[in-house]
C-alpha cells in the first residue's frame, strides 16, 4: 500500500487573526501520509480539521500563520511562495470541497474548466485536453458525457456536480486529493456513490487521498488509517478499523458512543459529552477535553499528554486512555 | 393527474389514532409548472407515539410535516387531529389547535425572534394564548428548566448569544410551553455537532416520557430515526414506500427502496465500507416523476409493471407495509 512517505507535519500550528483575538485553529498537530495511502481526519467543529487541510494546500485567509514543518515528496511547502504554490496546486495536491456549487465557476461550462488545469500545467494541445476532459467524466461516472461537457454547474444535479468537481481535481494527476467534507451536503444515496468513486479512483490511481469528515462511520469505512482532532490537537491515531472497533481516546470513545448507528437500541438514552469546546482563542492548559472528560484528573489539566503508541500503529495523546475491554460498553 | 394516485392507506389504525392523515397532498408551484410536493400520503400515530419519516431531498417528508400544522396549504387529502378536521378549520379554530399542535425545525437560530430576550421567546406561546405577563414571568424560569437552561443565566440572553444546542433548546421549551399533545419536530438535530445532537435527543426522550407527547420526527438520519421511533414511514418523490415498527423494518425492508437506504449508511465493518450494493442513478425530478412507481428508474429489481401500473400500500408481513409489486422477503 504505502511505498514511502508523501507528506510529513510535524508541529504545525495555523493561526487565525479575529476580532476577539488569534484563534488556534491547528495548534501542535503532527502526522504522516504515506503514498498511495488513505487518512481519515476525523473532528467535530472546531477540531480544526479544514483549516488543518487548508494549511497543507497554502490556502490560508488574511490575516494567518503558519509554524512547524510541512514536507511534500521530501519538499518544504511552509517556505514556498504563491508562484510556486500555485504550480504545485491541482498537479500535486488537488482538494474537493463541501459545496461542489459554490468551487465550480458558474459562469464556464464544465469542459472548460476540466480543461483549463490540464492545459496550463500540463502544456496538452486543446483537443487532447478535451479528449481527457470526456476521459475523465467517464472515469468519475458522469452518464452522457460529451453532453455534460458543455452544461453549466447549475445544470448538473448536487451529486453530479460534486462528481465533476472530482474530475476537475484529479484532471492534472495530483499524488494527493483533500477531500473535505466531500459529501456532507448530499443525500444518502448519493453520499455512498461518491465515497465508492472516491475510494476506486484512489485505488486506480494510487492516489494518497485525505478524507475529512465530521463522521468516524463515514471516514473508518473509506480510509487505511484515521486521525481524530480535537480543539486544534490530534487525539488519536491509527488504523482505521481499530480506531472505530476500539477508540483508546476518552474524546474519540465518547464521540462514538454519542452517535445513534442503525443498531443502536431504541429509546435507549445516548452517552452525552457534556459541556462546550474550550475557546479557541485562549485554550486551557493540559489536555484540551479535560473539563468534558470522566477520567479527567490534575494532571490533564496541566499538562498536555503527548501523543504516544498504545498498540500496533495506533496512537493516543491520552494519560488515561479508555481500556481495551471498557472501549465495548459503549452503547453500539 | 387523478386524486386517486394516492399510495394507499391500508396501514391506517382507524379511530384509535390521534392524527391520522389521508392521502395528503400538497402542491408547489414553481415558475417551471406546479407540482405535487406530497402526492397522496397517508399515516397515523396512536396516543404516545412517535413515527419517523425518512427519506431524501425531495421526498416530501418535510413539507408533510408542515401540511399537518397547515403551515403549507392542503392540495387534497384530510388531516384529522383529535376530533378535528385540519384541513377545513376556520382560519380561529386553527390557532387555537396548534396551542396543541407544536413544530420545532432544524435551524433552531433562524426559528426564534433576534430581537426577543430567551424569556420572551419560550413564553411566546403563553402570550398568544392570553396569559398575563404576571403569569408569564412566573412559568418562564420552569419552562427553561426543564430544557436544561438555568433561567438566571439564560432568561436575558438574545437568541445569537446562544450556541446551537442551546438555541434548539429554548425551541423545544417554546413548544412545550403550552403543553401540546402532538409536536412536529423537522430535523431538529441535523445541523447539531454529535455531542450536541446526543443531548438533544436524551432531552426529547426524556420529555415525551415526561408529557406522553406523540411525536412525528422527520429526519433524513436513519440511525438517529431508528433509535428515536416507534415506527417508521419511509417516503420517496412524495409518495409512501414502506411503513412499519422501525426496528422491524430496518431488520427486514420489504421495499428495495428501503433497502437500498439502509445500504447507504457507512458500516465500516463492511468490506468497502457499505453493505450490499448502491444504488445507482439520481433522485428524479418532482416536477417529471416517472410513470407508475416513482422509484422504478432506480430500482434493482423493477419489471414492466412497474412502469404501467402504481403500487399501493398493503401489508406485506404483519404490521409491515410496501407499495411494491415486488417487496423483498
Amino acid at each position: 500500500m504505502s511505498e514511502g512517505l508523501l507528506l510529513e507535519v510535524e508541529n504545525l500550528h495555523a493561526y487565525i487573526g479575529s476580532p476577539r483575538g488569534v484563534v488556534k485553529a491547528v495548534d501542535g498537530v503532527s502526522f504522516t501520509l504515506g503514498r498511495g495511502e488513505a487518512l481519515g481526519i476525523v473532528g467535530e467543529s472546531g477540531s480544526g480539521k479544514s483549516v488543518m487541510a487548508r494549511a497543507v494546500m497554502g490556502l490560508m485567509p488574511p490575516r494567518s500563520g503558519r509554524t512547524g514543518t510541512l514536507r511534500f515528496d521530501g519538499r518544504d511547502l511552509l517556505g514556498l511562495g504563491r508562484k510556486q504554490l500555485e504550480q504545485i496546486w491541482g498537479t500535486q495536491i488537488a482538494m474537493v470541497f463541501q459545496d461542489p456549487g459554490r468551487s465550480l465557476s458558474p459562469v464556464v461550462r464544465v469542459e472548460r474548466q476540466l480543461t483549463e488545469g490540464m492545459r496550463r500545467h500540463l502544456g496538452v494541445s486543446k483537443s487532447e485536453a478535451s479528449s481527457r476532459a470526456l476521459r475523465l467524466l467517464n472515469e468519475v461516472g458522469v452518464p452522457d458525457p460529451e453532453r455534460r461537457l458543455r452544461a453549466y454547474p447549475h445544470e448538473l444535479s448536487g451529486g453530479m456536480r460534486q462528481r465533476v468537481m472530482i474530475a476537475v481535481a484529479l484532471a492534472c494527476e495530483p499524488e494527493l486529493l483533500i477531500a473535505d467534507e466531500p459529501t456532507t451536503a448530499l443525500d444518502v444515496t448519493i453520499q455512498r456513490q461518491v465515497l465508492d468513486l472516491l475510494r476506486r479512483i484512489q485505488r486506480e490511481r494510487r492516489m494518497s487521498l485525505m478524507l475529512i469528515s465530521h463522521d468516524l462511520h463515514v471516514v473508518a469505512g473509506q480510509t487505511d488509517r484515521v486521525a481524530v482532532m480535537y480543539a486544534g490537537r490530534m487525539a488519536e491515531t491509527g488504523a482505521s478499523r481499530t480506531v472505530f472497533d476500539h477508540p483508546r481516546h476518552r474524546y474519540s470513545n465518547a464521540l462514538l458512543a454519542a452517535t445513534p448507528s442503525i443498531e443502536h437500541v431504541r429509546h435507549a438514552s445516548l452517552n452525552v459529552i457534556p459541556g462546550a469546546l474550550p475557546s479557541p482563542t485562549d485554550p486551557p492548559e493540559g489536555c484540551r477535553f479535560a473539563a468534558r472528560c470522566t477520567a479527567a484528573t490534575v494532571e490533564c489539566t496541566t499538562t498536555q499528554p503527548p501523543m504516544a503508541p498504545i498498540g500496533i500503529d495506533h496512537e493516543v495523546a491520552c494519560f488515561h486512555p479508555v481500556h481495551e475491554k471498557e472501549g465495548e460498553l459503549v452503547g453500539r | 393527474m387523478s386524486s386517486l394516485a394516492g399510495s394507499g392507506s391500508a396501514h391506517l389504525r382507524g379511530d384509535a389514532a390521534i392524527l391520522s392523515v389521508e392521502d395528503l397532498e400538497v402542491e408547489y408551484h414553481t415558475a417551471a409548472g406546479a407540482f405535487k410536493a406530497v402526492a397522496g400520503v397517508s399515516f397515523d400515530l396512536l396516543p404516545g407515539e412517535t413515527l419517523g419519516i425518512v427519506g431524501e431531498s425531495g421526498c416530501g417528508k418535510s413539507t408533510t410535516g408542515r401540511a399537518v400544522l397547515r403551515l403549507d396549504p392542503i392540495a387534497g387529502g384530510t388531516v384529522r387531529y383529535r376530533d378535528d378536521s385540519i384541513d377545513t378549520a376556520s382560519p380561529r379554530r386553527l390557532r387555537e389547535l396548534r396551542r396543541d399542535m407544536q413544530m420545532i425545525f432544524q435551524d433552531p437560530v433562524s426559528s426564534l425572534n433576534p430581537r426577543r430576550s430567551v424569556k420572551d421567546v419560550v413564553t411566546e406561546g403563553l402570550a398568544i394564548d392570553g396569559r398575563s405577563k404576571k403569569e408569564r414571568d412566573e412559568r418562564a424560569p420552569a419552562v427553561l428548566e426543564q430544557v436544561g437552561l438555568p433561567s438566571e443565566r439564560f432568561a436575558g440572553m438574545l437568541p445569537r448569544q446562544l450556541s446551537g444546542g442551546q438555541a434548539q433548546r429554548v425551541a423545544i421549551g417554546r413548544a412545550l410551553a403550552l403543553q401540546p399533545g402532538l409536536l412536529i419536530c423537522d430535523e431538529p438535530v441535523s445541523a447539531l455537532d454529535v455531542s450536541v445532537q446526543a443531548q438533544i435527543l436524551n432531552l426529547l426522550e426524556d420529555l415525551k416520557k415526561k408529557y406522553e407527547l406523540t411525536i412525528v420526527f422527520i429526519a433524513h438520519d436513519l440511525g438517529v430515526v431508528r433509535s428515536f421511533s416507534d415506527n417508521v414511514l419511509v417516503m420517496y418523490l412524495g409518495k409512501t414506500c414502506e411503513f412499519g415498527d422501525a426496528v422491524e423494518v430496518y431488520d427486514r425492508p420489504a421495499h428495495p427502496y428501503t433497502r437500498g437506504l439502509l445500504d447507504s449508511v457507512p458500516r465500516p465493518d463492511a468490506e468497502g465500507g457499505f453493505e450490499g450494493p448502491a444504488l445507482t442513478g439520481d433522485l428524479p425530478s418532482p416536477l417529471n416523476p416517472p410513470s407508475g412507481c416513482r422509484f422504478r428508474a432506480r430500482c434493482p429489481i423493477a419489471q414492466d409493471r412497474c412502469a404501467t401500473e402504481e403500487p399501493v400500500m398493503r401489508e406485506i408481513r404483519p404490521g409491515q407495509y410496501a407499495a411494491c409489486h415486488f417487496p423483498l422477503d
